[in-house]
């Protein structure tokens, strides 16, 4: 799988008679050669061990200078370099394909930075010799100990899998196969959507999630390049970057998705007449029966059959009109799940997230008092194909006249969670207005701050101020039926102290939204150990950095996008789905990973299986053979920051480029002389 | 190790600098134009948790009279978790090299972050003035018997490194 | 044709070494049979004018185990070292320094001082201390010099082989012997012990999890440990990992962590270094200040880490602090 690659490196020159070493300084104009006496580090640098030649020259990284060193080993005058100048930071690279280009390995070379670190920042002009003196000798006698190595890449391959088909994984699907990437786009549900599909409006535009969204769900299922798999998931990840060999589950619908063309004529047969179960799609407000479909515009279009509730499946004894109402024949209750293996070269992991559970605030009555209801509840009252048919009807029957929205539930929070789910102050102020708007309500938002940071977003709050919301600030302490007042008999009671005005409140409404917040699906913990990734202290999945590598995780190869990275909101989502899949694609297009020269590698006869090194890789590329007990560095995985080398106690691991010979070595150079 | 009697002693120290963090903000120093003492001879790492302590006592043994080791600081390590095993390694380093009578100051673990040029700078010049005050490290020296009395110590070193 | 001559000295040491050629038990007939043993003290009645009179490299080998502390030490390893073809040195001591070198923690002052003088169980009339030159009426007596530091053999002679351990296993001194006789020694310089990590010989290896992070640091006195779990997952600070194989493990068969007595591998310059970090790598902890804390429980870290291994250690010996006098701007 290795596969060397051609290009920067030709026949190795024969090192007869051991290392030839160049030292070559440079003045860099007179950035350098003001401070530090050249000639005087050439002398020196002719005096040390194995140096065949010491030039110097105005502009070492220019093309006559990078010449020099090419034309000294083209004429086996040297067979290893040392380039006293710069940073390493800056010109490693350029010398480095230098030293290739007059025939010998890239990493023959060395640097020392006697710019940066020496005529820079010193004052006295026989102290910056001193050290510039000192740095050279510490990379001559290190260069002497370098290895022959190549330049090394791995193959990618083209496919990509997604996890999750909420709106992350659908941009990300979307993204990729219009780019021409075969996509495996795996949903848990019966349906790609997400949360997103259960909105109403989303904010600050107000326009319908549906609106937006469906067009996109029907182009994922009509895209030639994705392979959209719902009802699936995934079993087991093996294998690495550029090469994973996924296995998923098909779950089994016992209706055939080839056939099945939604006409949903198996639902009107099926002798539930009444549709009993509580739908999950619609928070349980709705009710479905056994054979259903989450929502009109599921995608697939393709009913799924629930064998907990299915008479045939309990009692085995059901004419199942839902057989003979299928003109195509579709129902196959012989179903069983079956497994399937692929192999792609990366995996984008857009597995969403979860509400904070209400009833964990005993406080605010969820679960006890019928009309406290979570955001999400009223988001399906809200929606035209929900359960109420859009209208705001309370569960005791009939309309709110006076609704209070309460921020903050389970959110920055120290007994439950300390973040700030970002996304329920916006949304809050969108609930608010659609009551309002839909029933004519008046309408409380009772917050702790009010968060509206993104584009359009203090506007929107601007807005509903305006259209007499009313704003407490103040964190609820607890929804209440206990009347304490004539006018507080036969409502609820919210309580809380509005700072802004500095006294308690009662405020009776007639329903309770609760904006709860968000959390990692609950089995986060789960999915990042089949993918290998880890999770930061939320739970939420942890990216490879905070600022500068938001969507790739410490696994090479597996992206994260949307909120299973953290908290936020459609906009941000969408972003973040585009990320991953530029990432994706710039891996799957370049069509090889570079792997970093200076891996790690263990010396398999001197590997005791001590397995100290095996725990420490923060990458997990060190793997351990149990039967011969013996430690290795899988390469690819590698990054090569020696961690296990520090640690290997019998100096059995070592790391290229950086040996402890080398480290020594150069430890030796640099404190050679006084 | 002669010393010209007459010229003050001018504390050497060895500084073992991760690539993507401390490394890039003695950079940013030289950059700068920030001027530091001249004595500290900075070894460039992929990451302090490279730093074996063998490098350590390689270096006093060679010659330094103190060692400065620079990392990211945590949560902020490119590995992840490099800097933690510097850590750990250098607290119990420090209290072993207390009981072979080193003083503290001369085995030093910054977290140096590539934004803070300043800090490199001031923790060149904090160093080499502790360790200025502090004298020259007074090991034993106890070479190893070598055929003609005059060995190569780093020659020595490397040979039983590679096999 | 004669059998080779060999000769076994001791230095500054514990007499188990010597114990060590005894435990070779039925075997060490064997080994009597191939060679010839020319200087004993321990146990045969030859005296040093017999080694003397030896022809230079007469000795097929000496092995020679114990650190060298005092002057006649050192006279007794130069002149053996003429006198043989090969020097084995033999035992941790030899190689290393062994417990002896833990002295070079101490100066000569000091330990002469406690000896002599300070030791709440001496009682020293006038408070003298040997001398290495006295006149008494009978005449003028001398006591070896007993040096500042403790040295490892091959500080003071050119040592040809290394044979580990406290005491070295039965197994390597019979094979070093054999190998000896039958002209089948390594290159010069090896350790004549498997290269590898006593990890690979343990039976407890395999209880030994692969990402083992330790909370706390625990004393052999403090626990009952597990006789079939790894000793460092208990948490008992066993430097197997770092050791040498060879021993067959006995230690850790005793329930006893190992405590390093067979030294490095070719691959480490410095033991005690090289164990700190891998001990110190499994620290379970992210902040500064636990990780102190944890650290400090490693009691006696020096005596942990160097028991056997300080006079070959990169610093050799306690650093005195620098004189003021010298080399200070003002």
């Amino acid at each position: 799988m290795l596969e060397p690659e051609g290009g920067l490196t030709s026949q190795p020159i024969s090192t007869n008679g051991g290392p030839r070493i160049g030292v070559y300084v440079c003045h860099c104009g007179l950035n350098i050669a003001g401070k530090v006496d050249i000639q005087a580090v050439v002398e020196f640098a002719s005096t040390l061990p194995n140096v065949a030649v010491a030039r110097d020259y105005k502009f070492m990284c220019s093309d006559p200078g990078q010449e020099l060193i090419e034309r000294d080993l083209r004429d086996g005058l040297v067979n290893r370099v040392v380039v006293a100048s710069c940073s390493p930071l800056m010109h490693e690279a350029t010398f480095r394909k230098a030293t290739a280009k007059g025939g010998t390995s890239p990493f023959y070379f060395q640097m020392a930075s006697i710019r940066e670190h020496v005529s820079w920042v010193t004052v006295d002009n026989d102290d910056a010799t001193a050290k510039a003196k000192a740095l050279v000798a510490g990379a001559v006698r290190r260069v002497a100990l370098h290895e022959y190595l190549e330049p090394r890449q791995a193959s990618v391959r083209p496919d990509v899998m997604i996890v999750g088909g909420g709106i992350a994984g659908i941009h990300a699907a979307l993204t990729m196969a219009d780019a021409g990437k075969h996509v495996y786009l795996v949903e848990r549900e019966s349906t790609i959507g997400g949360h997103m599909a259960k909105f109403d409006k989303t904010f600050p535009t107000l326009d319908c999630a549906a609106c937006i969204l469906t067009p996109k769900m029907s182009a994922v299922r009509a895209h030639p390049n994705i392979t959209l798999w719902t009802y699936a998931d995934v079993v087991s990840v093996e294998g690495f970057t550029g090469d994973f060999t996924v296995r998923v589950r098909h779950r089994p619908r016992y209706v055939r998705e080839d056939l099945c063309t939604g006409c949903l004529a198996c639902i009107d047969a099926c002798v539930h007449k009444q549709a009993k179960i509580p739908a999950e799609f619609d928070e349980g407000l709705g009710k479905r029966k056994p054979i259903y479909i989450p929502f009109p515009q599921a995608t697939p279009p393709v009913v799924v059959v629930d064998p907990e509730a299915c008479i045939w499946f309990k009692t085995g004894k059901c004419p199942r009109p839902c057989i003979e109402a299928c003109e195509r024949d579709a129902f196959d209750f012989e179903q069983t799940e079956t497994f399937e293996e692929v192999k792609v070269g990366a995996i984008i992991l857009a597995t969403g997230f979860k509400t904070f559970d209400a009833a964990k605030m005993p406080e605010y009555g969820y679960g006890v008092y019928p009309n406290v209801y979570t955001s999400l509840e009223v988001e399906r009252l809200l929606n035209a194909a929900g359960p109420t048919s859009g209208e705001v009807v309370l569960r005791g029957g009939g309309k709110p006249k006076v609704v209070g929205i309460i921020h903050c539930v389970g959110s920055r929070d120290a007994k439950h969670n300390l973040w700030c789910s970002k996304v329920c102050c916006m949304y809050s102020l969108k609930l608010a207005h659609m009551v309002k708007e839909r029933t004519g309500a008046e309408v409380y938002n009772f917050y702790i701050d009010m968060r509206t940071p993104g584009k359009g977003y203090e506007e929107f709050y601007d807005k509903i101020l305006k259209e007499g919301v009313h704003m407490v600030r103040g964190r609820v302490a607890g929804v209440t039926d206990e009347a304490a007042s004539l006018e507080e008999e036969g409502r609820l009671v919210i309580r809380a102290e509005d700072t802004l005005i500095g006294s308690v409140r009662r405020i009776p409404v007639d329903m309770v939204i609760l904006a709860v917040g968000v959390e990692p699906q609950p089995d986060a913990q789960d999915v990042r150990r089949l993918f290998n990734i880890s999770c930061g202290g939320e739970g939420f999945f942890t990216e490879r950095h905070p600022k500068l590598a938001p969507v790739s995780t410490f696994t090479d190869g597996v992206f994260l996008a949307g909120a299973c990275q953290g908290p936020k909101d459609i906009p941000e989502t969408v972003a973040q789905a585009g990320a991953a899949a530029a990432e994706v694609l710039a891996m799957v297009d370049r069509g090889a990973v570079v792997l970093e020269a200076s891996t790690a590698f263990i010396d398999d006869a001197a590997c005791s299986g001590c397995k100290t090194c095996v725990g420490l890789c923060p990458f997990g590329a060190i793997g351990f053979d149990d039967e011969r007990k013996k430690a290795s560095v899988n390469e690819v995985v590698c990054k090569g920051c020696g961690i296990c080398v520090g640690a290997c106690p019998s100096g059995a691991a070592q790391q290229h480029l950086f040996t402890d010979a080398e480290i020594f070595s150069e430890i030796e150079g640099v404190l050679e002389y006084v | 190790m002669s010393e010209d009697a007459s010229k003050p002693f001018e504390p050497k120290i060895v500084a073992f600098f991760c690539n993507w963090c401390t490394y890039t903000a003695a950079d940013l120093a030289g950059i700068s134009r920030m001027q530091y003492a001249p004595n500290v001879r900075a070894i460039r790492l992929m990451c302090s948790g490279r730093v074996d302590p063998q490098f350590v006592l390689a270096a006093l043994s060679e010659g330094a009279d103190g060692v400065l080791i620079g990392g990211c600081h945590p949560g902020d390590c490119h590995y992840q978790e490099g800097n933690h095993n510097a850590r750990r390694r250098f607290e119990l380093l420090r209290l072993m090299l207390r009981d072979m009578g080193i003083e503290d100051e001369r085995l030093r673990l910054e977290w140096i972050s590539a934004s803070e040029g300043d800090k490199v700078q001031k923790v060149c010049n904090e160093m080499t003035e502790q360790i200025r005050a502090l004298g020259p490290l007074r090991l034993a020296t106890v070479p190893r018997w070598s055929a003609d009395g005059d060995h190569d110590r780093a020659a020595e070193l490397v040979k039983q490194v590679t096999s | 044709m004669s059998k080779p001559k060999v000769a076994f000295y001791w230095c500054a040491s514990c007499g188990g070494c010597e114990e060590a050629v005894v435990d070779l038990a039925e075997v060490v007939l064997d080994v009597v049979e191939a060679v010839d043993i020319a200087f004993w003290p321990v146990a045969l009645d030859f005296k040093v004018s017999d080694v003397e009179a030896l022809a230079d490299g007469e000795l097929a080998a000496a092995f020679i185990n114990g650190a060298i502390r005092t002057s006649e030490q050192q006279e007794m390893v130069e002149l053996l070292r003429r006198k043989a073809g090969a020097v084995v040195a033999f035992g941790a001591c030899a190689w290393l320094g062994g417990i002896p070198g833990l002295a070079n923690l101490s100066s000569r002052e000091s330990i002469l001082e406690f000896v002599y003088r300070g030791s709440p169980s001496v009682q020293n009339g006038d408070g003298g201390v040997p001398q290495e030159l006295i006149d008494v009426p009978e005449g003028r007596m001398t006591l070896p010099h007993f040096d500042e530091t403790v040295r490892t053999l091959d500080q003071v002679i050119d040592v040809d082989y290394y044979l580990p351990g406290c005491p070295p296993p039965c197994g390597l001194i019979a094979g070093a012997v054999m190998a000896l006789v039958e002209g089948r020694l390594p290159e010069k310089g090896s350790v004549l012990a498997p290269d590898v990590a006593l990890c690979a010989e343990c039976s407890r290896a395999a209880t030994k999890p692969e990402d083992l992070k330790l909370k706390s640091f625990k004393r052999p006195y403090e626990v009952i440990a597990d006789p079939e779990l790894c000793l460092l997952a208990q948490g008992l600070v066993c430097l197997g990992p770092a050791t040498r194989s060879g021993c067959g493990a006995v230690c850790i068969a005793a329930n006893m962590p190992c405590t390093g007595c067979m030294g490095p591998t070719s691959r480490v310059i410095d033991y005690g270094a090289k164990a700190l970090s891998a001990i110190a790598s499994l620290v379970e902890s992210e902040d500064e200040d636990e990780i102190a804390v944890l650290a400090g429980q490693i009691a006696d870290p020096v005596g942990t880490f160097y028991r056997y291994s300080l006079p070959a250690s990169l610093l050799h010996r306690r650093v005195e602090p620098a004189r003021v006098s010298e080399g200070t701007a003002s």
